[in-house]
C-alpha cells in the first residue's frame, strides 16, 4: 500500500511540474514588480502636482482593487460604489476631527472606517442575492444618492455643506512624499491580497458565479456565503480608500463624492477586463492620469468616460486583459483528439465504502398542466451505469434535475441510502458527493480549462478565505491539491494537453469532457450525466463509453439521460424508458430491447 | 396642507408612472431595461424649456419638438445601446451600454445647457389657482398615455404586433413580424412618452439636466413594485410612491423622505423580488 502511495505522491508532483502556471509564477508577477518600481522611483522625476496625481491613483486602486473582485470577478454590476468611498471619508475624518468622541489617532479612526465599510459593503451588496442585474444596479444607485444626502443634512456630525477636515497622519507620512508612500504600501497590499484571491478556489469560484451560476451551485458554492464575504471585503477597501481620500483632499464636502467617481470606478475595471488584477491596475492608473494631459476637457471627463464605457461594452468586452493574454492568440493543434485513460479513473475515486442506493419514490412534477414526471420509480446503484431514455418531453431531463436540487417533488421523495434529500438545496448535493453535467455545457470561458476543472473541487479546500487573502500555508496546500487532482481528472477524460487553454477557445465535445472532469473533482457516488454524447463523433461516443464503465467501476452509480441508443445498451447495466412522465419499461438493456411497446414507440422496429 | 400634499403627490406620481411606462414600453420590445428612461424624462423639461422660453417658439410646437427629440433619442437608444448587445442579453451588458449613453446625454446637457436649473414655461396662460395646471397638466398626460396605451394594444393591428413581440420574440419573428421595425417603433413611441412626463411635469421639476438621475431612479419604484412590462400596476405604484414621498416630505424633511423611500422600496423588493402583483418562474437548467 506504501509504494502505491509513493508511486501516486510522484506522478502527482510529475504532473504538476508540468503545469505551466506554476512554472511561469514569476513572469506573472513581473509586470506588477515593475510597476511597484517605478512607483517607489517617482518621487525622483515627479514634480508636486503629479505626486498628487500619483497619490490619488493610489487611493483610487485601494478601492477599485477590492470592487473588481465584485465587479470583475463575481460579476455583480455595483454601480454605486463611491457610497462607500463616502462613507470611509466622513467615518475617517469625523473620527479624527472628534465630531461625536473625543479626538481618536487617526489610524485608529481608519480602522474603524474599514469595519464601518465593510458592515455597509454587505448591506448594500446583500440585496444582489435575491434582485435581477438591473435592479440591484439601481439600488446601488440609490444608495449612492442616499449617503451623499444624508452626510448634506447631518450638520451635526458632518458638518454638512461646509464639510470637515480631511484627517492628519503623523510623521512619517505627514508630508507629501511621506502620505505618497504610505498609500502605495496600502495599494501594493491590496493587489497582492486581490491577486490571491483571484488564484484562489474563491476567484475560481466568483467567475464560476457570474458566468455559469448552475455550475457553481452544482459544485456546492454557497453564493450569499462568499458574495458576503467579498462584499465585506470591497466594502472595507473602499472605506479604508475614503479615509486615504479625504487626508489627500484635506478637506471634505459632499459634493467631493459625485457619481462621476463611481463611473470612473466602474470604467477602471471594465477598461481592465473581467477576471483580472493587472488590467483593472491599468485601466485605474489610466483614468486617473488621462485628464490630466488633457486640461481643456476636464469637464468633459465624464462625458469622455461615458463614450469609453459604451465603446468597450460594443468593441472589447474583454477589456486591456484580453489585448495582454498573448499566449491565448498562438493557435491550437486543429485535429486534436480526445483520448481518455480510463485506468486513472480508479485513482481519482478512492474506495468511498458502503454509500447506499439513491433511489426516486413516487416522485411527481407537474407544471400547469403539465405531467413532467409522474409517479417515478428509480434505482440508481453504486457501481452501475443506469440508462435514462424517452422521447423529447418524457421527463428525463426533469428526473435529473430533481435529483439534483433545481426542482422540488410534488410528491414522493429522492433518498440516498434511505434518507430524503432535501429539495431544492442544491449546493448541499455536492457535499454528498452527487455530482452533475449539464444538457449545454456550463463553463467559464474566460477561464483556462485547468482552472474550470479545479472549480469542481471548491468544497473539498480547507482554507478560508481570509488565509486566501494572506496566501497562508492552508491556502498553499488547498491549491497545490486542486491542482494536482485537476490535472489528473484532465488526464483521465483526456484533456491534459489544453489545461492551459481559455476554455471558450475549445471544440464543443472537448467542453463536453471537461464537464466530466469537474463533475469527478468531486469523487462523486453518484454522477448524473445529461447527454454527454450529444454533438460528439462515433469514436468519440465510443472513448466516452470506456470513461464511463470506469468510473462505474471505480464504484461511482452512474445516471445516464442520453439519446444514442447504441451507447445505452452497450454500457448500461439497467436501463429505465420514460414515457410521458411514466415508467414504459425498466430491465436490462436486453429486456429493453425486446420490449415490443418500447420498440414500437421509441426505438423503431 | 393636505390638499397640497395629496396634489403634489399624486401629480409627482403621474410624472414616475409615466417614466415606469417609458420603462415598460423599451421593455416590452426588447426584454431590456434602460438607464435612459429618466433622461428622457430630462429632456423633455430641457427641450420645453429651450424651444419655448430661449427660442421663443409657439408652446404648441414646442411641445410636439420636444417630443419629436424624445422620440429621436428613443430610437438612438435603440440603435446604440440596445440593438448590438442584444444577442448576449445574459450578458447583461445593457445595463452597461444604456447606463453610458445616458451618462453622456447628462453630461453634455449640463455643459451645453446649463447645471443650474432653469424655469420651465407656464404652458397655458391662466392664472394660479389651488387646483394648479403644474398638478393637472401631469394628471392629464398620464391618464392620457394610459388610455391611448390600452386602447392602442388592444384594438389596433400594430398594437397587437407590439403585444405578440413582447410575448414571444422567435413567433412573432416566424410569423413575419418586422422585429426590428417595431422595436424601433416602440423606443421612438417610448422616448416620446418619456418627454411628455418631462414636459408635462416640466413647472414642477424644472429644466434640470439633474433630474435625469432622479427620474431613473423614482420611475424605475413603480416598474419593481407593479411588476415588468405592467402599465396598470406601474401607475397604482407610482401613485403611492408620489403620494409617500411627498407626505414624508411635508411630514419629516426631505432627507428623511428620501431615505424612508429608499428602505420602503428595498424592504418590499426583498420580500417581493418580481413586484407587488408579479410572478415569474425561470427555467434556469
Amino acid at each position: 500500500m506504501d509504494t502505491e502511495a509513493a508511486q501516486r505522491v510522484s506522478e502527482l508532483r510529475a504532473a504538476r511540474a508540468k503545469t505551466p502556471a506554476a512554472a511561469s509564477a514569476f513572469s506573472l508577477a513581473l509586470p506588477y514588480l515593475a510597476l511597484l518600481a517605478v512607483a517607489i522611483l517617482f518621487p525622483l522625476f515627479g514634480g508636486g502636482y503629479w505626486g498628487v496625481i500619483a497619490t490619488r491613483a493610489c487611493v483610487y486602486w485601494v478601492l477599485v482593487s477590492g470592487l473588481n473582485l465584485v465587479v470583475g470577478f463575481a460579476g455583480q454590476i455595483a454601480i454605486g460604489w463611491v457610497a462607500l468611498l463616502t462613507l470611509g471619508a466622513y467615518t475617517t475624518s469625523v473620527f479624527a476631527a472628534g465630531n461625536v468622541t473625543a479626538p481618536l489617532p487617526p489610524y485608529l479612526a481608519l480602522a474603524i472606517a474599514a469595519v464601518v465599510g465593510a458592515i455597509f459593503g454587505l448591506i448594500v451588496g446583500l440585496p444582489a442575492l435575491r434582485l435581477r442585474t438591473f435592479y440591484f444596479a439601481i439600488t446601488t444607485l440609490g444608495f449612492a444618492t442616499i449617503v451623499t444626502q444624508v452626510a448634506l443634512a447631518w450638520q451635526s456630525v458632518t458638518g454638512g455643506g461646509v464639510g470637515v477636515p480631511g484627517p492628519v497622519f503623523p510623521d512619517p507620512f505627514a508630508s507629501q512624499w511621506g502620505f505618497y508612500y504610505f498609500c502605495l504600501a496600502l495599494a501594493a497590499i491590496c493587489t497582492w491580497m486581490t491577486a490571491n484571491v483571484a488564484t484562489s478556489r474563491f476567484g475560481r469560484a466568483l467567475t464560476a458565479i457570474r458566468d455559469a451560476e448552475v455550475a457553481a451551485e452544482a459544485s456546492g458554492i454557497a453564493k450569499p456565503r462568499l458574495l458576503g464575504t467579498v462584499f465585506l471585503f470591497a466594502g472595507a477597501t473602499a472605506a479604508v480608500a475614503g479615509g486615504l481620500f479625504a487626508s489627500l483632499q484635506s478637506y471634505i464636502t459632499p459634493d467631493a463624492f459625485t457619481i462621476d467617481l463611481s463611473v470612473l470606478f466602474f470604467i477602471a475595471i471594465l477598461i481592465g477586463g473581467r477576471s483580472s488584477i493587472l488590467g483593472p491596475l491599468l485601466g485605474t492608473i489610466l483614468l486617473t492620469v488621462l485628464p490630466e494631459f488633457a486640461a481643456p476637457l476636464v469637464a468633459w471627463s465624464t462625458f469622455l468616460y461615458a463614450v469609453l464605457l459604451l465603446v468597450i461594452v460594443l468593441a472589447m468586452p474583454g477589456g486591456i486583459a484580453e489585448l495582454l493574454d498573448f499566449k491565448n492568440r498562438r493557435p491550437l493543434q486543429s485535429n486534436r483528439a480526445i483520448v481518455p485513460r480510463p485506468d486513472l479513473v480508479a485513482r481519482l475515486l478512492d474506495a468511498q465504502g458502503d454509500t447506499g442506493t439513491l433511489t426516486l419514490d413516487q416522485v411527481a412534477l407537474s407544471f400547469g398542466g403539465v405531467h413532467a414526471i409522474d409517479g417515478l420509480d428509480l434505482q440508481i446503484q453504486p457501481g452501475q451505469v443506469h440508462g435514462l431514455i424517452g422521447p423529447n418531453g418524457s421527463g428525463k431531463t426533469t428526473t435529473l434535475n430533481v435529483i439534483s436540487g433545481y426542482y422540488a417533488p410534488q410528491r414522493g421523495a429522492v433518498m440516498l441510502g434511505g434518507k430524503a434529500l432535501p429539495a431544492l438545496a442544491r449546493e448541499a448535493r455536492a457535499h454528498m458527493r452527487i455530482a452533475r453535467t449539464f444538457q449545454t455545457p456550463r463553463i467559464v470561458g474566460s477561464a483556462s480549462v485547468l482552472e474550470n476543472v479545479m472549480i469542481g473541487g471548491t468544497i473539498d479546500g480547507r482554507g478560508t478565505f481570509v488565509e486566501s487573502l494572506l496566501s497562508l500555508p492552508r491556502h498553499r496546500r488547498d491549491e497545490a491539491m486542486l491542482r494536482d487532482t485537476a490535472m489528473l481528472a484532465l488526464s483521465a477524460v483526456g484533456l491534459e494537453r489544453l489545461a492551459p487553454v481559455r476554455a471558450d477557445r475549445l471544440q464543443h465535445a472537448e467542453l463536453r469532457f471537461i464537464e466530466i472532469a469537474r463533475a469527478l473533482m468531486l469523487r462523486p457516488r453518484f454522477l448524473l450525466l445529461d447527454e454527454p454524447a450529444a454533438g460528439l463523433s462515433g469514436e468519440e461516443i465510443a472513448r466516452l463509453a470506456t470513461l464511463l464503465l470506469a468510473i462505474a467501476r471505480a464504484g461511482t452509480g452512474v445516471l445516464l439521460v442520453e439519446h444514442h441508443p447504441d451507447l445505452i445498451f452497450d454500457i448500461c447495466h439497467e436501463v429505465t424508458v420514460l414515457n410521458l412522465g411514466k415508467t414504459l419499461a425498466a430491465g436490462t438493456p436486453a429486456e429493453i430491447r425486446s420490449h415490443r411497446e418500447v420498440v414500437n414507440a421509441y426505438l423503431g422496429g | 396642507m393636505v390638499t397640497s400634499i395629496v396634489l403634489s403627490g399624486t401629480a409627482m406620481g403621474c410624472i414616475y408612472a409615466l417614466i415606469a411606462v417609458t420603462y415598460n414600453v423599451m421593455f416590452s420590445a426588447s426584454r431590456v431595461f434602460s438607464f435612459t428612461a429618466g433622461t428622457l424624462g430630462m429632456i423633455g423639461g430641457v427641450l420645453g424649456s429651450l424651444f419655448i422660453i430661449r427660442m421663443g417658439l409657439p408652446v404648441a410646437l414646442g411641445f410636439l419638438l420636444a417630443l419629436a427629440g424624445g422620440a429621436l433619442l428613443g430610437i438612438v437608444t435603440e440603435i446604440v445601446a440596445v440593438r448590438p448587445v442584444l444577442k448576449s442579453l445574459d450578458q447583461h451588458l445593457y445595463v452597461l451600454s444604456t447606463l453610458a449613453l445616458a451618462l453622456m446625454v447628462q453630461q453634455f446637457t449640463a455643459i451645453e445647457w446649463s447645471t443650474e436649473p432653469l424655469p420651465f414655461p407656464r404652458l397655458l396662460d391662466i392664472a394660479r389657482v389651488e387646483f394648479d395646471q403644474q398638478f393637472w397638466l401631469p394628471m392629464l398626460a398620464c391618464a392620457f398615455v394610459i388610455v391611448s396605451l390600452e386602447l392602442l394594444y388592444r384594438h389596433t393591428l400594430i398594437g397587437h404586433a407590439f403585444l405578440a413581440i413582447a410575448e414571444d420574440n422567435y413567433a412573432a419573428r416566424a410569423l413575419g413580424l418586422p422585429e426590428r421595425r417595431l422595436r424601433m417603433t416602440s423606443f421612438a413611441l417610448a422616448g416620446a412618452i418619456g418627454a411628455l412626463a418631462g414636459f408635462a411635469g416640466g413647472e414642477m421639476l424644472l429644466a434640470f439636466f439633474a433630474n435625469a438621475p432622479m427620474l431613473t431612479f423614482y420611475g424605475f419604484v413603480p416598474v419593481a413594485l407593479g411588476g415588468m412590462g405592467n402599465n396598470r400596476g406601474a401607475v397604482v405604484a407610482g401613485l403611492l410612491l408620489g403620494l409617500f414621498q411627498q407626505s414624508a416630505n411635508f411630514l419629516v424633511g426631505g432627507i428623511f423622505a428620501s431615505v424612508a423611500v429608499f428602505t420602503v422600496f428595498i424592504i418590499v423588493l426583498l420580500a417581493r423580488p418580481n413586484g407587488l402583483v408579479g410572478s415569474a418562474l425561470q427555467r434556469r437548467v
